[in-house]
């Protein structure tokens, strides 16, 4: 099985704020990590590559230093990764995003499956993983925490909110993945220095054949246009302070006249 | 990409609401998301389509006019389970493009996040998850989304100036469904599905419907919840007999469900469930943006702690400053038998 694993670098904390001076979000000295649910799809990849054997490739969008999470990915055991890097993908939203990556897919050729994390933790939108399905016009499956290979197809589980589905996909095929689909595992020693050697190549627009309309800002339906911190609750609080009999009663007074309990 | 001139996008009218159906039935959201329609339509002299795909559902159809909706799309198919990412994505596609709706807004459920940004990609249209504020810009027309990024720190206004429909997703209980008026009416288009809108399907080996994964805090009226401050599963203890006293269920702040205290299903916030509550007690909770997001929008906020400056005990209606621990077993024997 040829699969193609999407990890997206991160940051690893949401502690943005906005200097009220610039109206900027203020994001300096914040570490980056790769996107945790990515660490699920990555794991399964590999589990499925042991298992049925073909290979693993790691593959992100993203600054230079995007980089640092391919090595990471090498080191747990995908056998290649492709960083695409370029001044044109810059500012792409879900749309330009999926395009890209579909379209550096394509280039790989003859993959099987992709596997992408359920969603990053910075944007939040689930949208990049059912949105490669649909430039690929592949089969997908959201939301997987059970995956089978069966001849040429995949058989997984999906969780909702009203229990489960088991269902048949053919390959290639899309899928994404939750935490409880596996437990990843932690690179080796050797795999890290393996992956240190690595030569990573750096695709551009022209590598993937992607159209520049399609990239980065240009490509991009939506535009965010304001950002600003949350409006605050308006509440006049009624603080209740005493000892906990006395807490007590008053709350339950207050309740009571709201007629909430 | 195909971006719109201002000619084209005129031929776009009309606010769509793609109906959130499982277990055969019309989830609620459906009303949520048709009530901020008709908010958008009055806004912008436009009306309230909802599409409704799935299997016996034309007799359901109707119910939908009484929230809203002035149009009703009725596509009845048995493959039309919930499943078929690939078949609804393709229905929808095709009647987007036949009559042209400016503004499609679907549930941010399992089913919607996955099924959307497919048609998104497909219709060749911008596409905003989990908004929590929609509004018509007086201005151009344009859908204004506002969601929360980076954990809810920032809360971002996005729009698709150049592409119809202007696509959105939003979470359960983020918006008030209206009260139905079952004298309105409106009218009832029956479309099916295509050859070339099935050339995909998937073999479904079982669906299983759960009580227990049906566990849903969002249909409680109370809500007692706790976050760090309940130091640990026997604080949930407490916490849950607090809950069957009052009638409530049991929700939690991702530090305690990350502590492995409580289960992930009791999550409260941006990465677990959104709340709209009667009474939300927040027990031991700081009030961290991502929990806050996650239940604010609850009628009466009430939080217990020690610490009277957190975030949460700014913004409660009802402060106390206490040990929830000696506060909770105090409550409990004050509230009459129920």
């Amino acid at each position: 099985m040829k699969i193609v694993v999407c990890v997206k670098q991160v940051p690893a904390s949401n502690d943005a704020k906005i200097d009220p001076v610039t109206k900027r979000i203020v994001r300096e000295g914040i570490k980056s990590i790769m996107n945790p649910f990515d660490l699920y799809a990555l794991e399964e990849g590999i589990r499925l590559k042991e298992k049925f054997g073909g290979q693993v490739i790691a593959l992100s969008m993203g600054p230079p230093k995007a980089e640092a999470v391919l090595r990471e990915a090498l080191s747990a055991g995908a056998d290649h990764a492709i960083l695409l890097s370029d001044r044109a993908f810059g500012g792409s939203d879900t749309w330009a995003t999926s395009y890209a990556l579909a379209k550096a897919i394509e280039r790989i050729g003859h993959v099987d499956l992709v596997i992408c994390g359920k969603q990053a933790i910075d944007g939040d939108t689930a949208q990049v993983g059912p949105g490669i399905a649909a430039h690929l016009d592949w089969m997908q499956a959201a939301g997987v925490m059970e995956v089978q290979v069966k001849d040429s197809s995949i058989i997984v589980k999906r969780m909702h909110e009203e229990g489960h589905d088991i269902c048949q996909l053919q390959l290639p095929a899309v899928i994404t993945v939750v935490k409880d689909i596996n437990t990843p595992r932690v690179p080796t020693l050797r795999g890290r220095l393996a992956a240190l050697k690595y030569e990573l190549p750096v695709w551009k627009p022209a590598d993937i054949g992607a159209d520049p309309e399609k990239l980065g800002l240009n490509g991009s339906p939506t535009r965010v246009v304001k950002t600003q911190p949350p409006d605050p609750r308006q509440a006049d609080t009624i603080r209740i302070e005493g000892t906990p009999k006395e807490c007590a009663r008053a709350l339950v007074h207050e309740l009571r006249l709201r007629s909430l309990i | 990409m195909l971006t719109l001139t201002d000619a084209d996008r005129k031929q776009y009218e009309n606010i769509w609401v793609v109906a959130e159906v499982s277990s055969g039935r019309i989830q609620p959201v459906t009303h949520e998301l048709i009530g901020k329609a008709r908010e958008l339509a009055d806004a912008s002299k436009s009306q309230v389509w909802t599409v409704v795909m799935g299997s016996g559902i034309s007799q359901m159809a109707e119910s939908l006019f009484a929230y809203g909706s002035d149009c009703v799309i009725a596509v009845d198919d048995a493959r039309l389970n919930g499943i078929q990412d690939e078949i609804e994505a393709n229905v929808l596609v095709r009647l987007i493009r036949k009559y042209k709706p400016e503004v499609v807004l679907c549930a941010a459920t399992t089913k919607g996040r996955a099924l959307i940004p497919r048609v998104a990609v497909k219709a060749d249209c911008g596409l905003t998850a989990d908004c929590t504020g929609l509004s018509i810009d007086p201005e151009n027309g344009d859908l204004l989304q506002t969601r929360p990024a980076f954990g809810g720190n920032i809360m971002a206004t996005i729009r698709s100036p150049k592409h119809r429909p202007q696509m959105a997703t939003v979470r359960p209980r983020v918006m008030k469904a209206p009260e139905p008026d079952k004298s309105r009416t409106g009218k009832i288009i029956k479309e099916s599905i295509l050859d070339t809108d099935a050339d995909k399907m998937k073999k479904i080996i079982e669906i299983f419907q759960s009580k227990e994964a049906a566990f849903n805090l969002s249909d409680a009226r109370i809500i007692i919840s706790g976050g760090r401050g309940v130091k640990g599963p026997e604080g949930f203890e407490l916490l849950k007999r607090f809950a069957s006293k009052v009638g409530g269920a049991v929700g939690a702040s991702r530090a305690a469900v990350d502590a492995g205290w409580i289960g992930y299903n009791h999550q409260i916030g941006q990465t677990g469930q959104t709340v709209q509550t009667t009474l939300y007690i927040a027990c031991g909770i700081s009030g961290q943006i991502q929990h806050l997001v996650g239940m604010q929008s609850s009628d009466v906020i009430v939080a217990i702690d020690i610490n009277p400056d957190t975030p949460m005990m700014q913004m409660a209606d009802i402060a106390i400053v206490g040990d929830l621990f000696e506060v909770i077993p105090e409550i409990l024997n004050e509230i009459p038998k129920l």
